[in-house]
């Protein structure tokens, strides 16, 4: 199989989702760094599509991909693009499962297989509309490539140029668990921290920073990705403020194109969407509330 | 290493299993042109579809079990009028015939469907999804020779379109339920369906063992599932092998299909197609890949 990404189709009509090739890619590990509790998977892709930030890939090790414990993992994982820089796209990692723990032992050199941009990502604020970035644990990493966007850092695929809102920086609330996983707030600029334990930051969710942000006025729009009860939280929230918000959803998936129907949320008007392929990036309008349920071991 | 299947023309004996690769959803994730290019199958079986549309299982769906995968889906689907109105015109462009699979809680029901698809040219061949639990037993029509051999024998009439019959594995006796297709006037059946299986809950860390009196709670929201994937090819190919021996009608095999070597096994005991699903979900090429490995 060629390591070389084809040429993705031109005139995609949505910007918010950039096509993949049809087929997953083997790249290498150009680094892995700790960052916290967490680490930093870089992938050297040159060749590969711009992702539309809030978009995804499908990710297996070349080698030793299965045959771990419980003759696991056996399906690639789903990681949002935490970041696009110099030919590498980046992948926050946290080691949950056999998968995940394969990748987080990964070095510089060793090949993976990936299959994306996948799913449909953030719409980016209309001009004049203020962003309110929240995120929860490893789920920050959409946020990152979307601030970089906001910032001016990373130029948005598919999109002219009068419709890219003037660079400007986005409020960063960011929970996590404890302190080791705090160090992940380094992913983006100048964020606000909230942690459970109330080693970093605010003793408490992160919620309760988004609550007491909205009461301040002026915002006009929140980007979210996180756990579920975050993920509800936020949803919650921005209905009872009358604010619209952009949410990153993350559910297990076999496929991560639309194939096997495995990944699915509930909507308002009882249907069910395709994380996968109506997502990850979802309205919270257009959701019921969003279920928790402990996700299987990644 | 184009071949026939009955009547038709194929490019290759490498064809999707139904339920594991969407078309339509394929155009939305890599551009309608390039997956048309590089479709990798040379011949595509639809998504089950059901006279009433189904919303499917609640989820968990998905479990990943050792060397392979256990889902319950549930079988979502628009239902047969929006498939016929609103797919079919997409899936016609496509590069390969178009089969489309069926199901129906009783003959009756099963007809119907057969009859309307019958009537599109649009479509080159029908399957029937034979896992559907009858009613008043419980049992998977599939599952019982006498009443496949009666649904088969009563849908026939109802298409001269070739007619698979798709088999469930979860039986006592699969080459009595293969030979009961033929029985009935099936011109192929494909085999293996996805195993009955069953996923657990993990439990909370530090909890060693369920709490007395308690059941332990099923992971999947449909409760039990079906498992695929290479845990499941060497019952695969005994089942094939099997049921190639005895019966006169074509077979197309699959359950576990990785790579050309897997797909020529299948066909070496007797299968005239190879089916490739949860290998799909790890690369949307796999089937591509597949037939080339199957030319060296």
């Amino acid at each position: 199989m060629s390591g070389r990404a084809q040429a993705p189709e031109r005139g995609s009509a949505d910007p918010r989702r950039t096509l993949a090739p049809p087929e997953r890619r083997r790249v290498r590990v150009s680094a892995n760094e700790a960052l916290g509790a967490y680490r930093v998977l870089k992938l050297a892709d040159p060749d590969g599509p711009a992702p539309a930030p809030g978009q995804f890939s499908m990710l297996a090790a070349v080698d030793r991909w299965g045959a771990g414990e419980d003759e696991r993992p056996h399906l690639a994982r789903a990681f949002s693009v935490a970041r696009v820089s110099a030919g590498e796209a980046h992948y926050l990692l946290e080691d949950v499962g056999p998968g995940t723990r394969r990748l987080c032992e990964l070095s510089a050199g060793d090949g993976v297989w990936t299959l994306g941009p996948l799913g449909r990502g953030f719409e980016p604020p209309a001009a004049g509309q203020r962003a309110l970035l929240v995120g929860g644990g490893v789920g920050i990493a959409p946020l990152a490539i979307l601030q970089d966007a906001l910032e001016g850092l990373y130029a948005l695929p598919g999109r002219r140029s009068e419709e890219v809102p003037a660079a400007r920086r986005a409020t960063v609330l960011l929970g996590f668990r404890d302190r080791d996983r705090a160090a992940g707030a380094g992913l983006l600029r100048g964020a606000r921290v909230a942690s459970d334990d109330g080693s970093v930051g605010h003793a408490g969710h992160v919620t309760e920073l988004l609550e007491r942000e909205l009461a301040r006025a002026g915002h006009s729009i929140v980007y979210a990705c996180g756990p579920a009860a975050m993920l509800e939280a936020v949803r919650a929230l921005c209905e009872r403020e009358g604010i619209p918000a952009q949410l990153a959803l993350e559910a297990g998936m076999a496929c991560g194109f639309g194939a096997c129907y495995g990944c699915v949320v509930s909507r308002r008007d009882g249907s069910y969407a395709r994380v996968c392929l109506d997502g990850p990036v979802l309205d919270a309008a257009e959701l019921a509330a969003i279920d928790e349920h402990a996700g299987a071991p990644a | 290493m184009s071949v026939r299947f009955c009547g038709l023309s194929l490019a290759h004996p490498v064809i999707n299993g139904s339920g594991t690769f969407d078309a339509l959803a394929g155009q939305r994730a890599f551009g309608e042109r390039v997956l048309h290019e590089r479709f990798p199958f040379s011949a595509y079986v639809s998504k089950t579809i059901t006279l009433k549309p189904r919303r499917g299982n609640p989820p968990p769906r998905l479990w990943e079990a050792a060397g392979g995968l256990i889902n319950s889906i549930g079988l979502p689907n628009k239902g047969l009028a929006a498939y016929l109105e609103e797919d079919l015109p997409a899936l016609a462009r496509l590069p390969v015939p178009l089969i489309t699979n069926v199901m129906g809680s009783d003959a009756a029901q099963i007809a119907q469907l057969v009859g309307a698809c019958d009537e599109r040219p649009e479509i080159a061949a029908l399957e029937l999804n034979m896992s559907c639990p009858n009613v008043r037993t419980g049992l998977d029509i599939g599952a019982d020779p006498a009443q496949l051999l009666a649904v088969v024998g009563q849908v026939r009439p109802c298409t001269a379109k070739p007619l698979i019959v798709k088999l469930t594995p979860n039986t006592a006796d699969v080459t009595a339920c293969a030979l009961a297709a033929q029985g009935g006037g099936a011109d192929a059946v494909s085999l293996i369906n996805t195993l009955r299986a069953l996923a657990l809950s993990p439990r909370a860390r530090g909890e060693a063992t369920a709490p007395d009196g308690q059941v332990p709670r099923r992971w999947l929201g449909g409760g039990s599932g079906g498992l695929s994937g290479p845990a499941i090819r060497s019952v695969a190919l005994a089942q094939v092998a099997a049921v190639a021996e005895r019966v006169q009608i074509a077979v197309i095999g699959m359950g576990g299909v990785q790579n050309g070597a897997h797909a020529r096994e299948l066909l070496d005991v007797g299968a005239t197609l190879v089916a490739v699903g949860t290998e799909s979900f790890r690369d949307p090429a796999a089937g591509l890949r597949i037939a080339r490995e199957l030319e060296v």
